[in-house]
């Protein structure tokens, strides 16, 4: 049954609530692995390499050994004994290959970066200082650089074994395209760009593994997303049993996929903590962050869309290939987001008549894999971009043309051409608040007169689906050991304060506010009364944790359900202590109250002392149950999906090239908002993000596989002063499959930006016939394309 | 070599060694952690501290440069309440996600708040725009230190 939580008395389920943990954190007092210290312990600094493709010839680490406060120089082989190597596939994906990868190279070097040697010593300078003395001989190779060039027979395969540098490859065939086409008044078919960018998180990957001989145990403090996945992957490497390893995640600095992965140089300090016997600390710079994080993106898309004259689109047509590094990132792999590709081009739109293919190649560059958005903003552009096209080429409004398009809102239950199940969703809802908030009659009267001057302004639109509360059929069927359900443990203490431990982790989003809003309501308690504990694999459930968008929708209703269960046996005890019929009762505001009238009977306080120290005042039978854990998992649908649409106001200055960002908006279906204001921040948040590869995030490589613009000053993301303010507003479809009916707000912002934003140039740009289906929209893009570069 | 500086209103002496960044200093040897370091290159902004009552990037100053200096970090602002106003603006209006980018955002913020007046949001913006934040899109940071400064101005 759908309970409608936000109807119930005491609801903090629909309010703003401000975060708890948000006053230790300006007052900087929050603890980052950045800034853990322990006893006896040792700094690593890794010699990584400097080629993208070579083989390790020589090492010399004499000199090095001499240095200053040196502890131990570690070389890949002489780690492999201590740790086995990975393969990062999924059996769902039929057919992805990868090689087996080491937590430092043995032998040969496949990305700029790499890790070859571990210089241990008492501070990090120190380490650093005697990796300088390190002595490595490589013989270069060939490079495989660009995504084009990985299946050419000419080029060098990178990993032999494997026959060639095709990763993965899926096709997809869904109506009748070639029909579909044939009847097409118009097709547009276009090549569309998309540059490698990363995730920049503010605090560098850090972590510190502390191996307890005493114990038998390691201890790792990590800046991770997913607290349970990193115990079972440590584990099963160092060849140690899963309760010897134990995952604390607590501070982290920005995450956004980039956190969620298993790393190289991670799993080397695990093991190295393993050997030593004592904590290693590993904090990434910045310079080695940008070659030793995934990156994310990197697609080259042929597409094509059909369209007839009275504006329905007919067919769409993909062909992607995208580059994923030297090998697939273990263990979500680096295909997932070229299958979400092909899943979600053309999502919003009702046409049955789809083709597709991806192509995932193997490279010489930084392993990429899922960022924030997955897939979703290459295909969000993709399908706008067409559809915007489309539009121009029949003349059309790009509004009216989805008017007609996009799925109606009462057509659902439905399932998309590439047969994603949508449960309910509000694209024309949306659309219709979208064109009210902006008010799009003035805008295009507003872009007339100004164009009339030569000021050049454009407004684009991108519908988009996300994907959030995935099951089982992201990676549990896969084979990974990722677990796709949540749970939530809520007690009550002695003095009436309630304790959530949760399997959802923190990293900025809310997770914490949101578990507590939930338990507080479910119990009937006031909020400043809950606490809430994550990120420890030793005192939470096991579950998840945060990512895909699913931190409110399936660890928000383990907690609910928690909550909900606990409340039953506080009032089975108050029934019991008060000679009532526990259905006669109620809790509002910590205290059980009569359901009819709310009179109160007692204070939880009071009902907790007497459960904790007078149990003897209680019948001989009755046994009190003061903590209560439930897991959740959705069932019906693989995934709830969310929609929504954004739009861009934008002007490009035709001289300089340069994009000013005017305004943005988005209305977004979430389902049931459990805290407003969290959830507008994740959408801005994920606009700007969206925004930075719009306009300007690139990971640039030269022709030898060196990224050359490794820094923070010359990769640009966006500042304060380039962003516009966003304006955002929702419609609300609950999914029906929880009592909560809240579904992921995570990556709704990072779906569309670049969409609406690559559209709006075009639109601005329009007089001047220029189509550009590139990303980042730097201004020598744009000068280039009107031909003044 | 020996320094002689004043942090957070304490006298310190400390050995430190000529190459030490003031940064590293305060949170390595003084145990400040709430400085950040982001970027040590001077682009992110999140070691963002006060020098002597100017505002500095805590990773392109020496310690040995702060010798005779005083140095104001979060722990110290926080303590004085000297930004409590901000610090409040930045929790209701959920100006910080993951909280890595605040403490030097909020001195930040506050170095362009001592100027006085409620500054345009184009000049918060502006202003801010050495402080780098990849959780917030910095909407709410703005509205925050708008707020602030509407609040100080209203009460002077």
């Amino acid at each position: 049954m759908s309970l409608s939580p936000a109807d119930l008395p005491n609801s903090y389920i629909g309010r703003s609530v401000p975060r708890p943990h948000l006053a230790r954190l300006t007052q900087g007092r929050g603890l980052y692995v950045s800034d853990l210290s322990l006893p006896r312990m040792v700094h690593v600094a890794f010699v990584r390499s400097p080629y993208a493709h070579a083989e390790i010839t020589r090492i010399d680490a004499q000199a090095a050994r001499a240095m200053p406060g040196v502890v131990r120089i570690v070389t890949g082989e002489e780690l492999a004994a201590f740790c086995t190597p990975w393969v990062g596939v999924l059996a769902h994906l039929k057919g992805l290959k990868s090689a087996p990868q080491h937590p430092m190279a043995i032998g040969r070097v496949r990305w700029q970066g790499e890790p070859v040697i571990a210089v241990l010593a008492a501070s990090r300078a120190q380490a650093e200082d005697a990796a300088e003395r390190i002595e490595i001989d490589f013989s270069e190779l060939p490079p495989v650089v660009d995504v084009m060039a990985a299946l050419d027979p000419a080029r060098p395969v990178i990993h032999a074994e494997l026959g060639d540098n095709l990763a993965f490859e899926r096709r997809l065939e869904a109506g009748e395209v070639d029909a579909a086409f044939a009847r097409s008044d118009a097709i547009v078919e276009k090549t569309f760009t998309f540059a490698r960018h990363t995730g920049v998180t503010l605090e560098a990957r850090s972590i510190v593994a502390d191996w307890n001989a005493g114990e038998q145990r390691l201890t790792v403090h990590l800046g991770s997303q997913a607290p349970h996945m990193m115990q079972n992957i440590i584990a099963l490497h160092l060849g140690l049993a899963e309760p010897q390893v134990r995952i604390l995640c607590q501070d982290v600095g920005g995450s956004f996929g980039i956190k969620v992965h298993v790393y190289a140089d991670d799993m080397a300090v695990a093991a190295l903590a393993r050997m030593l016997a004592r904590p290693v600390k590993y904090v990434g710079d910045r310079l080695e962050s940008f070659v030793a994080d995934i990156h994310a993106r990197d697609h080259v898309v042929h597409a094509k869309i059909g369209v007839s004259n009275d504006g329905v689109i007919q067919a769409f047509e993909i062909d992607d290939l995208t580059g994923i590094g030297p090998y697939s990132v273990y263990p979500r792999t680096s295909a997932v987001e070229a299958n979400q590709v092909v899943n979600l081009v053309g999502g919003p739109y009702a046409c049955p008549n789809y083709r597709a293919r991806t192509r995932v190649v193997f490279q010489n560059k930084a392993v990429m894999s899922q960022y924030r958005g997955v897939g979703h903003p290459i295909a969000t552009s993709v399908t706008e971009g067409l559809v915007d096209l489309a539009a121009r080429r029949i003349g059309m409004d790009p509004v009216q043309i989805r008017r007609r398009n996009l799925v109606a809102d009462n057509a659902y239950p439905c399932a998309s051409a590439s047969g994603l199940k949508f449960e309910a969703l509000s694209h024309h809802a949306s659309l219709d608040k979208l064109l009210a908030m902006m008010d799009y009659p003035a805008l295009r009267a507003e872009q007339a007169a100004l164009r009339a001057r030569g000021i050049h302004r454009g407004i684009g639109f991108a519908s988009f689906i996300e994907i959030t509360n995935p099951g089982p059929a992201f990676y549990g069927v896969g084979g990974a050991r990722i677990s796709a359900q949540d749970g939530a443990a809520v007690r009550l203490d002695s003095t009436g304060a309630v304790i959530c431990q949760t399997s959802i982790t923190e990293q900025g989003q809310g997770s914490g506010a949101i578990i507590a809003q939930v338990v507080a309501t479910a119990m009937g308690v006031a909020i400043e009364n809950v606490r809430v504990i994550l990120g420890d694999t030793d005192n939470t459930p096991y579950g998840g944790g945060t990512w895909a968008s699913r931190g409110a929708g399936i660890g928000g209703e383990a907690a609910w359900q928690a909550g909900r269960a606990l409340r039953d046996n506080v009032l089975k005890l108050a029934g019991t202590i008060l000679q009532a019929v526990p259905e006669t009762l109620d809790i509002v505001a910590g205290a059980v109250v009569d359901a009819d009238g709310g009179t109160e009977r007692m204070r939880l306080s009071e009902l907790a002392r007497i459960a904790y120290f007078r149990p003897d005042t209680l019948p001989p039978d009755f046994q009190s149950e003061l903590m209560a854990t439930r897991h959740y998992v959705p069932r019906q649908y693989p995934f709830a999906f969310t929609n929504g649409i954004q739009a861009s106001y934008l002007e490009v200055d035709t001289d300089t090239g340069f994009v000013r960002l005017l305004r943005h908006w988005v209305v977004e279906d979430c389902g049931t908002i459990i805290n407003p204001q969290l959830v507008d921040e994740q959408i801005r948040g994920g606009v700007v993000q969206g925004l930075g590869a719009a306009l300007f995030e690139h990971c640039q490589y030269d022709d030898q596989g060196q990224m050359i613009n490794a820094n923070m000053a010359d990769y640009l993301v966006p500042m304060a002063g380039e962003m516009p303010d966003i304006d955002v507003a929702h419609v609300v479809s609950p999914t029906l499959e929880s009592a909560l009916g809240a579904k992921g707000a995570g990556e709704a912002g990072t779906a569309g930006a670049a969409a609406c934003v690559s559209n709006a140039v075009n639109d601005a740009l329009a007089p001047f016939g220029v189509e550009i289906t590139e990303i980042p929209l730097v201004p020598e893009l744009i000068l280039r394309a009107l031909g003044r570069a | 070599m020996n320094i002689s500086l004043m942090v957070n209103g304490e006298q310190v002496e400390a050995d430190v060694l000529p190459r030490t960044h003031l940064v590293d200093f305060l949170r390595e040897q003084l145990g400040l952690t709430g400085t950040h370091l982001g970027c040590e290159h001077g682009v992110c902004g999140a070691c963002t501290l006060r020098l002597d009552g100017v505002i500095v990037r805590g990773c392109l100053v020496l310690a040995v440069q702060a010798d005779g200096g005083v140095v104001e970090t979060i722990e110290g602002l926080s303590d004085s309440g000297e930004i409590a106003d901000l610090q409040a603006a930045f929790i209701a209006r959920n100006a910080l996600q993951c909280g890595f980018c605040t403490p030097a955002m909020l001195i930040a913020a506050q170095d362009l708040l001592q100027h006085g007046g409620v500054p345009s949001r184009e000049a918060i913006r502006e202003h801010l725009s050495g402080n780098y934040c990849r959780c917030t899109g910095y909407q709410a940071i703005v509205d925050a230190v708008e707020t602030t400064a509407q609040a100080r101005e209203a009460s002077r």
